[in-house]
């Protein structure tokens, strides 16, 4: 199946100097901004997607700082209303979709497989391009008046509300473009640019967890692009698609709607499993339990994950019948998660485990991801879905997942792979501190959130009933204390980038390819083409070097 | 009916303070207040026992591992104790132990969520309209409340629509929630089995004031309930003959002859109450009328004994659904539309 890599001069772009880093082989703004290397639009993608999160985090702080208090602590209901919409679409749309797969994966993945760049640079290029263009509408309905919808866009609610919902989900429409291309240049690229030697199943499985996603990509997003555009095509020109007052259904808006972002939940999580497959088996110098397993079990999930969308309307009126089905269907999407959780357990189980900052981060994602997992069942219960829809039980359970799943993931992976983008190694202390304050923040922020959902505080509600008072008041507390965990973690990265490149190879001692190569890669990633005889995760061949504060392989290494 | 009569009619009746929730004897759940509370509770801890385990496993294996294998120094190389990288067995029983459980979680869900979705035949009825941002409830009488009243032991249905957008009717102390979707109906029923206020909220984001679209539920006893309902009507009709006008107009509103006949001149259904009072009316077996306070009479009552020219004879009977005074109040407000 392997085949040949292309080679950078085969897309004309001019010829860089081989030995030099792909961080300083080519200067000035538009080098960045038209490149071609998959690193380089990684890293913009890195930097859009860090920003996106301030942003969204500033929003996610100014929603709980507003729930101190039941009715007006700081802002009036609408602007509330606007700021959990724009929380929720900046999170979802800017941060979580791309951050794994087009922001780590677009730099770690070629490197991963030994290939020089993605099959299709151009479309990377423009795929990152579109991703800036859909922010900046997002950017400009803030200006004109930001939505009031809610992420989800519900009909006709969004359809009937004055604010600028058009530039929104056109924002959102063109950012669904950006996650196809991204996804089919994963797709291809995995397919067409293995090198000799590098068979599927010695792919590192941060690269299933990534074809697994760009399968779910290709297949769902278009659907999301579609209902945006119906949605606007009703909204400008009154066409009665979703609005009864037009003769439309909202109820089929909702089906649309989920049977894109169901998957679009995977699309978020199992890039995250990726990246702890990796980091978990390197931080335990063992190789990784069950890969085989694992790798598949993502496929299986994007799989499934297509046939579950009705469970997020089993309150809609929808007929006993669909729900029955979608119920069944959630719960087979439990097992294949399940294995995962174990397999880890497994790999860690007779390791020899460093507790550095992505292992913590890493734990964090294992412990809070499983409340999160289980937490899910409670909602494919339909009965009990009756009473949890639409409270802080359901905005707990997928904070848990999406939060505690998909950016404790992305922090692992930005701390683990931050000494190969950056060529830096960040300082350990403020960053296994910045992990331990995320990790508290994050059940403080949630946990009370389960409480108060099942008691039966509804969901996105500007103004509560005093009972609620004190689980709202603990909820607000932790997201602050989550904010403190993120901005350390920012001064710490910061703080690095201010010092000499120091980053050995091989930090942590990994054995997938991208750690073969200089920290930061050359701008061809390899100085001389990978010869891949050996699995990603055969620890064993490597030692540490001390003066080189790295690992080199055996054969390599000087007694 | 249209959005300004059901915001007259959430102005007529006041302002009402935000419900109180009564204190749970339960940690995670509200007051087991309805016939289903205990089956999804007992769903609900059966889940929360089984995730309890697993949750506390897996945070008891990664913390025992990171203690017992924990390495500090790199320099060492220390190796793995043991480098198992798969195990078929250990994989098949990790699939298979979780797959009764799912199983079961799946059935008591699938059960209650039938229970929930089933009305009983012989249930009271109550329609429920949702609109921003309030909630409107009308008693087969056709009296209405923006409190949802029920009898405690009866099984109650409560058949939702909403006016404008979608919103979600969800009584916590019943474990029961349905959306209010514009265009359809939808329904929720429930059996209430003690007595007191409880929250209702709306459940389904509406808009600037979905956090205010509050109200609550007064359980009655079951004989108390009918008591409540006659004198609450008989309250009303009583402020409403000082000034019986305005009261047909909510009797004109609350019993539905809105959606038929018009007040602006324009044939509905039926025909429209504007200069109606006076005028010499046609029948379809040819004779002729003048509109008087009996002629409207009969019409309400026996609306098929005279079939207006060019209508059809789909007027529904009222006889026996207004009270004397509504009916009065129905008649002088139709007199007054000039
Ligand atoms: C389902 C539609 C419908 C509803 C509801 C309805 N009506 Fe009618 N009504 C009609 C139709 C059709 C006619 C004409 C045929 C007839 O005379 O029966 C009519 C006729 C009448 C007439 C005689 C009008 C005339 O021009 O002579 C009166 C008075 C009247 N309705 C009053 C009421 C009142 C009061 C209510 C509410 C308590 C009501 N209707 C509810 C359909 C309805
Ligand atoms: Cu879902
Ligand atoms: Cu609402």
């Amino acid at each position: 199946m392997a085949s040949t890599t292309t080679s950078p001069e085969a897309f004309g772009s001019a010829t860089p100097s081989t030995s030099e880093s792909y961080l300083t082989n080519e200067r000035g703004f538009l080098s960045w901004l038209l490149t071609l290397d998959h690193k380089r639009i990684g890293v913009m993608y890195l930097m859009g997607v860090l920003f996106s999160f301030a942003l969204g985090g500033f929003f996610a702080l100014a929603v709980r700082t507003e729930l101190l208090t039941p009715g007006h602590t700081v802002m009036e209901a609408d602007t509330y209303n606007q700021m959990f919409t724009l929380h929720g679409a900046v999170m979802v749309f800017l941060v979580i979709i791309p951050g794994i797969p087009a922001a780590l994966g677009n730099f770690v993945l070629p490197i991963q497989l030994g290939a020089k760049d993605v099959a299709f640079p151009r479309l990377n290029l423009f795929s990152f391009h579109l991703w800036l263009i859909g922010a900046l509408f997002l950017v400009l309905s803030m200006y004109l008046s930001a939505a009031d919808t809610g992420w989800t866009f519900y009909t006709p609610y969004s359809t009937t509300t004055t604010t600028a919902v058009i530039p929104a989900t056109f924002g959102a429409f063109i950012l669904g473009f950006s996650s196809i291309f991204t996804g089919v240049n994963m797709i291809v690229t995995i397919h067409k640019l293995r090198p000799p030697g590098m068979h599927w199943f010695r792919m590192p499985l941060f690269c299933w967890a990534i074809y697994a996603t760009a399968i779910m990509q290709v297949l769902a997003t278009p659907v999301l692009g579609i209902t945006l555009l119906m949605l606007i095509v009703e909204r400008a020109l009154h066409v009665g698609i979703f609005d009864p007052a037009l003769g439309g259904d909202p109820v089929l808006y909702q089906h649309f709607f989920w049977f894109y972002s169901h998957p679009a939940v995977y699309i978020m999580i199992v890039p995250a499993f990726g990246v702890i497959s990796e980091v978990i088996a390197a931080f335990s110098r063992k190789r990784i339990f069950g890969y085989k397993f694992i790798a598949l079990s993502s496929v299986a999930i994007a799989i499934l994950g297509f046939l579950v969308w009705g469970h997020h309307m089993f309150t809609s009126g929808q007929s006993v019948l669909a729900g029955t089905i979608f119920s069944a269907i959630s719960f087979m999407i439990a097992i294949p998660t399940a294995i995962k959780i174990f397999n880890w357990l497994g790999t860690m189980y007779q390791g020899r485990i460093f507790l550095d900052t992505p292992m913590l981060y890493a734990l964090a994602f294992l412990w809070v991801f499983t409340i999160g997992g289980v937490t899910g069942m409670y909602l494919a219960v339909m009965s009990t879905d009756v009473h949890l829809h639409d409270t802080y039980f359901v905005v707990a359970h997928f904070h848990y997942v999406m939060m505690g799943g998909a950016i404790t993931a992305f922090f692992a992976g930005l701390h683990y792979w931050w000494p190969k983008i950056t060529g830096r190694m960040y300082d350990e202390k403020p960053g296994r501190i910045g992990a331990i304050i995320v990790f508290l923040g994050l059940n403080l922020t949630f946990f009370p959130q389960f409480i108060m959902g099942s008691q039966g505080m509804p969901r996105r509600y500007y103004n509560y009933l005093e009972e609620f008072t004190i689980y709202h008041q603990l909820s607000t507390v932790g997201a602050y204390l989550m904010g403190v965990g993120f901005l350390l973690a920012g001064i710490n990265f910061y703080r690095s980038l201010r010092k000499k490149p120091d980053a050995p190879k091989n930090p942590w001692g990994a054995r997938s390819l991208e750690w073969l190569t200089t920290s930061p890669p050359p701008y061809y990633n390899f100085h001389k083409p990978p010869v891949v005889d050996f699995g990603p995760y055969d620890y064993e061949d490597l030692v540490f070097d001390k003066k080189l504060g790295g690992y080199v392989h055996k054969s390599e290494a000087k007694s | 009916m249209t959005y300004l009569s059901s915001a007259l009619l959430a102005l007529m009746q006041q302002d009402t303070p935000k419900p109180k929730v009564p204190e749970s004897p339960h940690f995670w759940m509200p007051t087991s207040s309805s016939t289903f509370a205990e089956a999804t509770d007992w769903a609900f801890d059966f889940v929360t026992w089984v995730s309890a385990v697993v949750t506390i496993g897996v945070v008891i294996a990664m913390t025992l591992f990171c203690v017992k294998y924990r390495a500090t120094d790199r320099s060492k190389n220390e190796q793995p104790t043991g480098n198992v990288d798969h195990s078929n067995v250990l994989e098949i029983a990790w699939s298979v132990i979780p797959l009764p459980f799912v199983i079961a979680f799946f059935v008591v869900g699938l059960q209650g969520f039938i229970n929930m979705r089933t009305p009983p035949k012989e249930a009271y009825e109550i329609h429920a309209t949702a609109a921003k941002w309030s909630w409107m409830f009308q008693y087969p009488s056709g009296y209405t409340t923006n409190e949802l009243h029920v009898p405690k032991d009866r099984p109650v249905k409560v058949i939702i629509e909403a006016q404008d957008v979608i919103h979600a009717f969800y009584v916590p102390a019943f474990r029961q929630k349905i959306d209010a979707v514009p265009g359809r109906y939808t329904h929720a029923w429930f059996e209430a089995i003690e007595t007191g206020e409880f929250p209702l909220f709306c459940a389904e984001y509406c808009g600037t004031n979905h956090s205010d679209m509050i109200t609550k539920v007064v359980v009655h006893e079951k004989d108390a309930f009918e008591e409540w309902l006659e004198e609450a009507e008989r309250k009303e009709e009583e402020e409403g003959l000082k000034n019986p006008v305005a009261y047909g107009e909510t009797v004109y509103k609350q019993a539905g002859c809105a959606t038929c006949h018009s007040l602006d001149g324009s044939p509905k259904i039926g025909p429209t109450f504007k200069g109606l009072f006076g005028k010499t009316e046609r029948f379809t077996d040819g004779t002729t009328a003048v509109v008087d306070e009996n002629y409207l009479r009969e019409s309400i009552e026996d609306p098929q004994a005279k079939i207006v020219d060019g209508f059809p004879a789909s007027m529904p009977t009222y006889k026996g659904k207004l009270s004397n005074n509504r009916l009065r109040a129905l008649v002088e407000f139709i007199k007054s539309q000039k």
